[in-house]
């Protein structure tokens, strides 16, 4: 198959494949609905640092999920 | 001239102010705000979530005001794993709490029950191991058990926070009795009494009883006036820990006259 399907908080999305951290940020960025600088992100409940995102390929299937800061006790 | 209260730490931070605040549940970024600076805090609590942090910010501010008015302040912030329930996601949010505020500091916070959210002992045993050997200041949320306490020590904790009473109950002081343990049998720990604290003079009970520190959210963000309740707190810790520091008197199970009559004063002898 020529694309994926990861999982996000914003819905099901559709990459190329071959597509990595960065690939989707920019796609979700691109639709207004994230800050990519301000958010943290795990692929299947793993970190994955800032500096990996880059080379952090991602499979069909996949759950990507970003983290923000926010109030805390 | 009134003598300061000797200053304490945070692994190597050095620190004047002994109430942590928690920034949740206040009624508008200004008013969480002019708490902090009259709070007098140097550490701030923040939570992480999955949130759509959108361009220009969803959280109507309240991050944005956090940062500034610690930058402004010289407060640290301090992220917790709130919501975790093993330690695998504590360790998760950590390390991303870590990139996100640029803190090697953790409270770490692992639930282990959903009425009492008291912590799972064994799974924030797990999770204190890793993040120390992570290079983590590992600020573990505890119950008083004596036991647990000693582990995390044992795993790298400098630090420890244990609860007065279950977060948000206002409880106060449930068991003074463990706290005083705590702090007679782990003498070079730091201890910040965490949760449960409803009232300055909950606060005021902590630090007589040698805690290094309170932090407190609920308290004050749930007060009628957060800002005055700040004030408030500020002086309870501060008059607890100089009550501390002065020495109590010793109690005693009867009375003990105070004025020197020497006798009854028309008994002939």
């Amino acid at each position: 198959m020529s694309f994926i399907t990861v999982h996000t908080d914003q819905g099901t999305q559709q990459l190329p494949l071959g597509s990595t951290v960065t690939d989707l940020l920019a796609h979700l960025n691109q639709a207004r609905c994230l800050d990519d600088t301000a958010v943290a992100t795990a692929v299947n409940g793993e970190f994955v640092p800032r500096s990996e995102r880059a080379q952090h390929t991602l499979h069909d299937g996949d759950a990507v999920l970003c983290f923000s800061a926010i109030t805390g006790g | 001239m009134t003598r300061q209260t000797t200053p304490w730490h945070i692994g190597d931070t050095p620190l004047t102010s002994r109430f942590l605040l928690g920034t949740a549940g206040y009624p508008s970024p200004q008013i969480l705000r002019e708490a902090i600076i009259a709070s007098g805090s140097q550490v701030l609590t923040l939570g992480l979530k999955r949130t759509l942090a959108v361009p220009g910010g969803g959280d109507n501010g309240f991050v944005d005001i956090i940062r500034t008015t610690a930058r402004e302040q010289g407060a640290h912030l301090l992220p917790n794993t709130a919501g975790c329930r093993s330690a695998r996601e504590a360790i998760t949010l950590a390390h991303m709490a870590r990139e996100l505020l640029g803190t090697h500091w953790v409270k770490l916070e692992v639930v282990g029950d959903e009425q009492t959210l008291q912590p799972d002992p064994f799974e924030l045993l797990d999770a204190a191991r890793q993040l120390v050997s992570d290079g983590f200041e590992v600020l573990p949320y505890c119950t008083d058990d004596l036991v647990t306490c000693q582990r995390l020590v044992d795993a790298g904790c400098r630090v420890l926070m244990p609860w007065g009473a279950p977060i948000g109950s206002g409880l106060g002081l449930l068991n003074p009795w463990a706290l005083r343990t705590l702090r007679a049998r782990l003498p070079h720990t730091t201890l910040i009494v965490d949760a449960g604290l409803g009232a300055p003079s909950h606060a005021t009970a902590a630090m007589e009883l040698g805690m290094d520190a309170v932090l407190l959210n609920s308290a004050v963000s749930q007060s009628g006036d957060a800002v005055r309740m700040a004030t408030a707190f500020r002086h309870a810790v501060q008059a607890g820990r100089t009550g501390f520091e002065a020495g109590l008197m010793p109690t005693s199970d009867v009375a003990v006259a105070t004025t020197p009559v020497g006798g009854q004063p028309f008994v002939l002898l």
